[in-house]
């Protein structure tokens, strides 16, 4: 036993020794640029806070801030009510008819958001299927405006959105022993009551889970918005690339980066306070 | 006991799969404030019979009955049935008060009354002061208290136990037993009861109902059920019997002859349809055969020699070889005076006709 005990640190000692290579690496490729993009949101063009200001200065700054709380607001919303009833039908339903469910939900993952976000654009443009059909069955006259705009944009984002949010809601939901509903049941709960009093607030820490994971993934999406908005639609990731790539104010685009990352850590820090994070993700 | 059944099932049977019965053709009253526990091994039909009262399953055919309405379509949550659940069930997203106060919230109780009738509740059960626990935070025993007084605080005229006391040591099963027999007495509330426990089904029951595949074999008073099975199957997941396969010489009445293989001849108590010509299983208690001079007076008596026995403190179980098998066990109580039995010594046994059932096959 002794041993063993003295044995254990030289173990440990190893163990570091091969992750060096990896922790250095990323310190090098990960962390330096990081704080590069800090010092200059506060370096350029001129040392100071300057940038920041903008932050309640700048209307076109707020702008694409507004935009793109309100999306990932309303995106959050569509993709939880959606996911909400994806997650219980899977849950009610048999384990044979949970795993085919199952796979139908990652088989997107599969898929990259560039092709999906392509996808969605021939489906929804004024001439594509889904307009066509719609003026065919004569519900409509002229065709949608569903693509190039903020609906676009939406219908995009939640497709993405969705898969996070069901597996989220899922894994929560699975943990729910569903004898609970059928005892609320017995005791004189009507269905809507069985589940608005039981089953509703046992998902709560899963919908809190899936929220604030597809809310915070939803603040940084860059493809799908930049193509289904089709220019029109400027949320924060887009504008920081303009900012860099097109009018060259890393300032600007920096501190826009730095506000975005401050944001999305403190979303996670508020949801570490609510719920267990490490068993929400399964870790 | 009154007359008029409170619940009452009508040629009730129920298939899961459309091929075999999970219950088949149950008949089967419940009186008024009686104590009835459904008894039976694991898949012989006694918790889809409650889980059809309860309203959870509904019958493939038959009707069932409370208090003469026809019941067997009404949802769950319309039949005002209490129940208690073998894995509690209690709420976890509520407190101990909320759990017991939830039946009355969902009837739309007013807040007052609610707090009044879950206070008397939680003193019925004996757990006053925990009204704002967690039902995590409570031990098995209590949870289950709180899972009772849930079940009882709306005051349901049937209440439904499923193997309640499953999950429980044997200590603090035994006393639950006793408290839940005594507010069964207290307050005079009818109580369907599910167990695999023979001892539990004795201990507790006013009746019991025996399952085996499906088939409600007997339904009797446990002493009743103990002394006069009317199946094999009965006699032996009831307790002890010593079964011996014959064929009735003759039938007398009350009383039959019958011929075992080995040729010797019994005189048992005929049972049913026993009659001359018919195959039949003896049974017979180990309790009620008598060893050496006691077998004197008895009607039947066979020399025997001893294979083994047990000494089990206040009893002495004897295995013999008689009747030309090697299995026949008897019991003797551990009076003053009984001396050693030795294995491989020659002993005569005897029993009493009426001890001796003859079961027709």
């Amino acid at each position: 036993m002794l041993s063993l005990a003295e044995r254990r640190p030289t173990g440990r000692t190893a163990y570091w020794l091969i992750m060096l290579p990896a922790v250095a690496m990323l310190l090098l490729i990960y962390l330096v640029p990081l704080a590069d993009v800090l010092l200059t949101s506060v370096t350029d063009p001129k040392p100071g806070f300057g940038n920041y200001a903008m932050l309640f200065t700048s209307s076109s700054v707020q702008r694409a801030l507004l935009t793109t709380l309100r999306i990932a607001a309303i995106t959050t919303a569509v993709a939880l009510l959606l996911g909400y009833l994806v997650a219980y039908a899977m849950r009610a339903a048999s384990s044979r008819t949970q795993r085919f469910m199952l796979f139908c939900v990652l088989l997107p993952f599969w898929i990259s958001v560039l092709v999906r976000s392509f996808a969605w654009l021939t489906l929804l443009r004024g001439s594509g299927p889904v307009n066509n059909a719609l003026m065919a069955m004569g519900l409509i006259d002229e065709p949608l405006a569903l693509v190039r705009n903020e609906t676009g944009v939406l219908i995009g984002m939640i497709h993405v959105m969705l898969p996070y949010a069901i597996l989220t809601l899922y894994a929560n939901m699975r943990g729910i022993d569903i004898g609970l509903v059928a005892a609320a049941r017995s005791l004189g709960a009507s269905r809507l009551q069985a589940f608005r009093m039981v089953f509703l607030p046992l998902t709560r820490p899963g919908l809190i889970g899936a929220g604030t994971l597809v809310f915070i993934l939803s603040l940084g999406f860059y493809v799908t918005p930049a193509l289904l908005g089709g220019g029109k639609v400027l949320m924060i990731a887009e504008y920081v690339a303009v900012q860099i790539n097109d009018t060259l104010r890393w300032g600007l685009g920096t501190m826009l980066a730095t506000t975005l990352m401050i944001a999305v850590l403190g979303a996670l820090w508020a949801l570490s306070r609510v719920v267990d994070v490490k068993r929400l993700f399964g870790a | 006991m009154s007359a008029k059944p409170l619940v009452r099932f009508t040629d009730v049977s129920k298939s899961y799969d459309g091929k075999t019965d999970a219950v088949r053709t149950l008949n089967l009253d419940v009186q008024t404030g009686e104590f009835l526990t459904l008894l039976g091994p694991s898949g012989s039909g006694k918790t889809t019979t409650l889980t059809m009262l309860a309203g959870f399953e509904q019958p493939t055919s038959g009707r069932i009955f409370v208090s003469d309405e026809d019941v067997t379509t009404v949802p769950v949550d319309k039949r005002g049935i209490g129940m208690v659940f073998q894995n509690y069930a209690l709420f976890p997203n509520m407190t101990v008060g909320e759990n017991i106060g939830f039946p009355l919230r969902v009837r739309g109780l007013a807040r007052a009354a609610i707090g009044e009738k879950v206070a008397r509740a939680l003193a019925m059960v004996r757990l006053e002061g925990l009204a704002d626990r967690r039902p995590q935070q409570l031990s098995g025993g209590q949870q289950q208290r709180v899972a009772v007084a849930r079940a009882l605080v709306f005051e349901p005229r049937l209440v439904l136990l499923d193997e309640p006391l499953g999950a429980l040591d044997r200590q603090l099963r035994e006393q639950m037993q006793y408290e839940l027999k005594q507010l069964h007495r207290r307050l005079d509330v009818t109580m369907v009861y599910v167990t695999h426990d023979q001892v539990e089904a004795m201990t507790m029951s006013d009746r019991v109902a025996v399952f085996s595949t499906g088939l409600l074999r007997q339904v009797a008073e446990p002493r009743r059920l103990y002394e006069e099975p009317e199946s094999l199957f009965v006699a032996q997941f009831l307790g002890e019997s010593n079964a011996l396969a014959a064929t009735i010489a003759q039938r007398d009445g009350a009383q039959c002859k019958a011929v075992l293989p080995t040729g010797e001849t019994i005189v048992a108590a005929a049972v049913g349809t026993c009659a001359a010509g018919g195959e039949a299983d003896l049974v017979l208690r180990p309790e009620k055969v008598a060893l050496g001079a006691a077998a004197l007076g008895c009607t039947n008596r066979f020399p025997a020699r001893v294979v083994e026995a047990t000494f089990l403190g206040d009893q002495l179980r004897v295995r013999l070889m008689t009747l030309g098998r090697e299995d026949f066990v008897i019991k003797l109580p551990n009076a003053a005076g009984q001396g050693a039995i030795e294995p491989g010594s020659a002993v005569e046994i005897g029993w009493r006709a009426e001890d001796c059932r003859a079961l027709a096959r």
